[in-house]
């Protein structure tokens, strides 16, 4: 009997050691150095049947209190919006799940297809000529981007606004330390960046990257950002979050050089942090710069149209220490989830569920009637000023079954009494009532 | 086939937002979109059929044998996507506190330690995104181990052996190490000469597969552990390979001080036709204090993550890594418990069976019993016929199967890199080996048919060179004609690097 999911019969083990001409699997293994050899048993668990394992792993995530158990308005980065129905059928095609990198285009015309039409999307949302076909998460698409913008430029400083979501700037100055970067920091000032201040930073500088809507909720003065970091010789790269972009300006549209994001709030579930996809969407010009896998489309030998990986002389398989990334492995599954939420959306639904998610953050301010931190417009997501500190109130909001939000405190020294609480279309009025009816209990 | 784009007409649409008559606050004028996107407006029905063509012209493993070498194409379990998708996972916020997720750091402190156990290494990280982030921050783990010890200025090399993935020597750059290559022997081991001639006192670390891609693991190993050591430089496992040895071998014994784990090739998340895939990374106890925040450690009966971590590298991707390709891998690994290393057995023996039926029609550059996979040439087939390595591939695809992994790796011509799995039938085998077999015969009979395949695919053999030279990456919408952009032009850089 053979254990999880094997298919050899001891018959066909036999056979086949005798067509190899050895007497046992040991004898295979003899190529292995005696002193590394494994003798004893793995001390792991013990193997599960299935419904054990699925009755195992039922009770693991029954421990965790989701969205489904918890009202909640946590955000920041990661966002709990409406996945279509569509998009877990068509995504649970094995043909989909199970295919590798579509190296060998004609066994894999349908996923080339699908990423073809998900750079189309991805450049269609951001303004930009060429997107790849996903990167690992919103956050190492941004240190794709100080690499790709110190290559064009060769300088090596980065402007990081500090509006942009903590963890990406984590990221990137983990990343920078091998890339050669100094990564230079841009003080808020009253919740959005100052042009001027990020001006006189940029100077010498390759990018500058900030967030639109930016990680306090705030809408930035983006196309005024990107003329401060071009004037200053840098290259304007914005975080965007795809969901806005129904209604917000497209990044190209205002002289931005790219566009990246994390691609979470459209078509993939909070999943504890993934898998996700980042986005990276470029102007011509770096095209020969971007990290990671682009699709091209040719035709095949009877003239038809197809799609094939292309450009990749700047990879590693081919380009090895001079390639444009060390990238290989991406997140397609996810961007095709995005994909198909996009197609189920289109245009006016993207729309609409920017106009419902800014209406319930207008709602959702008046009825809770706290001061806001900041004094600017707003997309989904909004800070405001708790009267006890933030992660008392959390607590106490939680043990009454509502997460309130996210304590800007835990990033933003000095903001232990701010809260952000964000909506996405799937909270209702009557929850928003709820919320507010909590904090009113909470925080007296 | 007709794009999404091609399919779209204005007006039509599938998804409907929900509505509650709030007032909507107005965007500022200088912030709003002039211009709507151009997405598809196609109705569901329409979305659901495009989407099943789209898979009907894809192969996944579901489809048929997928022996793409390196790539470990082995049967992904449905009970793990079942497990994947419960509510209490799908659902969780990955900045809920600690409190209220106690069930997901359980699962991932519990695969941190089945690693550690896998890899004989005690510490382990998973936070990387993939095997490339994995060999990344463990790059990164080097630099700060020497830091550390105030020997980071002065070892600024790494060393790859000739037969690496090509992201071991990219991996090296973007960690801002210089890059030193080390050749492969006659009988497929690193080169012990020409490597001790290359370590010295700039070494940071060697970075080596083992088995390699040749398949074959390096009878070496612990000589080469032993000239790092000596030389106070570290070894980096990378973990591409480690679907042959699970159970039998394990790194940290073999003297590798930090190894990566891909989860999607040994451990069976699915590949989604390119990803997702994760790159946790096991080490040693002094690298431990580097490794990436956060880290989830065990209080008691309690599970959380760790944010004060003063000596680390610092966060490599956002929240505590992939979750979802932890649960999967979580439950792959629970199917078979300690019996393990029947997967990796069963993994040897369905390679070497195929070798052996092979080798008297493909030339075999490397005359031993392999591991898990291994590389066979059609210089043959070349030389006799015309007929490459590539005119193999795409007539496998006549015989519904997915070709091998080409001209990889580099050190053997017209390479045809072979990795069965564990989880394929003796009679998947024999169908391979007879397709194999006949496509020789078919080489001398009749090349052309070779030549022009595949033959029964929804497309002949694609243009590749032209796809590169007149570049179209996205739908040039018809009223884009005349505006095309410089990647739509005709290109001539990439004439110079075909």
């Amino acid at each position: 009997m053979s254990a999880g999911y094997l298919s050899l019969t001891d018959a066909d083990r036999e056979e086949m050691l005798a067509a190899i001409g050895v007497s046992s699997v040991d004898e295979l293994y003899e190529q292995v150095p005696e002193g590394v050899r494994f003798t004893r048993e793995l001390d792991v668990p013990p193997a599960l049947p299935e419904a054990a394992l699925v009755r195992h792993l039922e009770e693991l995530a029954a421990r965790n209190v989701h969205g489904g158990v918890e009202l909640s308005f946590l955000g920041a980065g990661i966002y709990d919006h409406y996945v279509p129905a569509v998009v877990d059928v068509l995504l649970s095609r094995g043909e989909f799940l199970t295919a590798y990198t579509p190296y060998q285009p004609e066994m894999s015309q349908g996923v080339l297809q699908a990423i073809f039409e998900y750079q189309t999307a991805i450049c269609e949302l951001t303004g930009m000529d060429v997107s790849n076909a996903s990167g690992y998460d919103g956050c190492t698409v941004a240190a794709d981007a100080c690499f790709v913008a110190k290559h064009a430029s060769d300088r090596s400083k980065v402007v990081l606004a500090e509006t942009l979501n903590p963890q990406v700037r984590q990221v990137v100055k983990t990343y920078a330390r091998g890339f050669g970067l100094e990564v230079v920091e841009v003080a808020h000032d009253g919740g959005t960046t100052d042009p001027d201040r990020l001006a006189a930073a940029a100077n010498d500088a390759a990018a500058v990257i900030f967030q639109q809507p930016n990680f306090l909720g705030c809408l930035e003065p983006a196309p005024e950002l990107a003329r401060a970091a071009a004037e200053a010789g840098a290259r304007p790269v914005v975080h965007v979050d795809l969901v806005s972009l129904g209604l917000l300006e497209a990044p190209g549209a205002y002289g931005c050089a790219m566009a990246i994001g994390e691609g979470q709030s459209v078509g993939c579930p909070p999943l504890y942090g993934g898998p996700h996809y980042g986005f990276f969407a470029a102007k011509d010009e770096f095209v020969r710069r971007m990290p990671g896998r682009i699709v091209g489309e040719t035709v095949d030998t009877g003239g038809e149209r197809g799609f094939v990986l292309t450009l990749q002389t700047r990879e590693q398989h081919i380009r090895r220490e001079k390639a444009t990334s060390n990238i290989t492995t991406n997140q397609t599954l996810l961007a095709l989830a995005g994909l198909v939420t996009l197609a189920w959306l289109g245009p006016q639904g993207l729309r609409e569920v920017g106009e419902t998610c800014t209406a319930l953050a207008g709602y959702a301010k008046e009825q809770l009637g706290l001061p806001l931190a900041f004094d600017r417009p707003t997309f989904k997501e909004f800070a405001v000023r708790l009267p006890l500190p933030a992660r008392d109130v959390i607590r106490e909001a939680r043990a009454r079954g509502v997460h309130p939000g996210y304590p800007v405190g835990r990033d933003y020294p000095g903001m232990d009494d701010v809260l952000l609480v964000a909506l996405t279309e799937k909270r209702t009025p009557a929850d928003i009532d709820r919320l507010a009816e909590v904090l009113h209990e909470v925080c007296g | 086939m007709d794009l999404i784009f091609e399919k779209s007409r204005p007006g039509r649409r599938a998804g409907r937002v929900p509505d509650y008559g709030l007032p909507v606050p107005e965007v500022p004028a200088e912030l709003r979109r002039a211009t709507p996107p151009r997405l598809p407006e196609v109705a569901e029905s329409e979305i659901v059929r495009h989407f099943t063509a789209l898979a009907d012209r894809t192969f996944g493993i579901d489809t048929g044998f997928y022996p793409l070498g390196s790539c470990t194409m082995k049967h992904n379990p449905r009970v793990d996507e079942r497990v994947a998708r419960l509510p209490g996972f799908r659902d969780l916020h990955p900045l809920q506190e600690d409190d209220g997720a106690q069930g997901a750091l359980e699962i991932e402190w519990r695969l941190q330690q089945i690693l550690a156990e896998i890899a004989g290494l005690p510490a382990v990280t998973l936070q990387p995104a993939a095997g490339s982030q994995g060999e990344l921050t463990g790059l990164m783990l080097v630099r700060a181990y020497f830091d550390d010890r105030g020997e980071g200025d002065r070892r600024d090399t790494v060393v790859t052996a000739d037969t690496a993935h090509g992201t071991n020597p990219a991996s090296v750059t973007m960690a801002g190490y210089k890059l030193e290559k080390v050749e492969t022997d006659a009988r497929g081991n690193l080169d012990l000469a020409d490597l001790r001639a290359k370590v010295d006192g700039r070494t940071a670390a060697l970075m080596l597969t083992n088995p390699s891609t040749l398949g074959l693991f390096d009878e070496g190993i612990e000589e080469v552990a032993r000239i790092f050591h000596d030389a106070g430089a570290l070894l980096y496992y990378d973990g591409a390979n480690l679907n042959a040895v699970v159970g039998r071998s394990r790194p940290g014994d073999m003297g590798f001080d930090i190894v990566h784990f891909n989860l999607h090739k040994t451990f069976s998340q699915p590949h989604g036709g390119g990803g997702p895939g994760a790159g946790p990374v096991a080490v040693r106890a002094d690298i431990e204090p580097f490794l990436p925040s956060p880290q989830v450690v065990r209080d008691g009966g309690r599970f959380r993550l760790d944010h004060e971590r003063p000596k680390s590298i610092g966060r490599v991707r956002g929240y505590s890594g992939p979750f979802g390709v932890f649960v999967r891998s979580y439950a792959f690994i629970l199917a078979y418990g300690p019996a393990l290393r029947e997967m990796s057995d069963a993994a040897v023996l369905n390679a070497n069976y195929v070798l052996a039926r092979l080798k008297d029609v493909y030339e075999l550059p490397y005359d031993r019993l392999c591991m898990h996979e291994f590389v066979l040439s059609a210089r043959n087939l070349k030389r006799d016929y015309g007929i490459t390595a590539l005119d193999v591939a795409k007539r496998l695809m006549d015989y519904g199967i997915h070709p091998p992994t080409i001209y990889f790796p580099l050190v053997v011509p017209e390479a045809l890199m072979i990795e069965p799995t564990e989880t394929e039938p003796k009679e998947r085998l024999d169908a391979f080996v007879d397709a194999m077999r006949r496509i020789a015969e078919e080489a001398a009979e009749s090349p052309e048919l070779l030549r022009e395949a595949p033959h029964r695919r929804p497309v002949r053999r694609l243009d590749e060179v032209r796809a590169a030279k007149q570049l179209v990456v996205r739908y040039l919408f018809d009223d884009s004609v005349g505006a095309a952009p410089e990647s739509a032009r005709a290109d001539s850089s990439a004439r110079a690097n075909p």
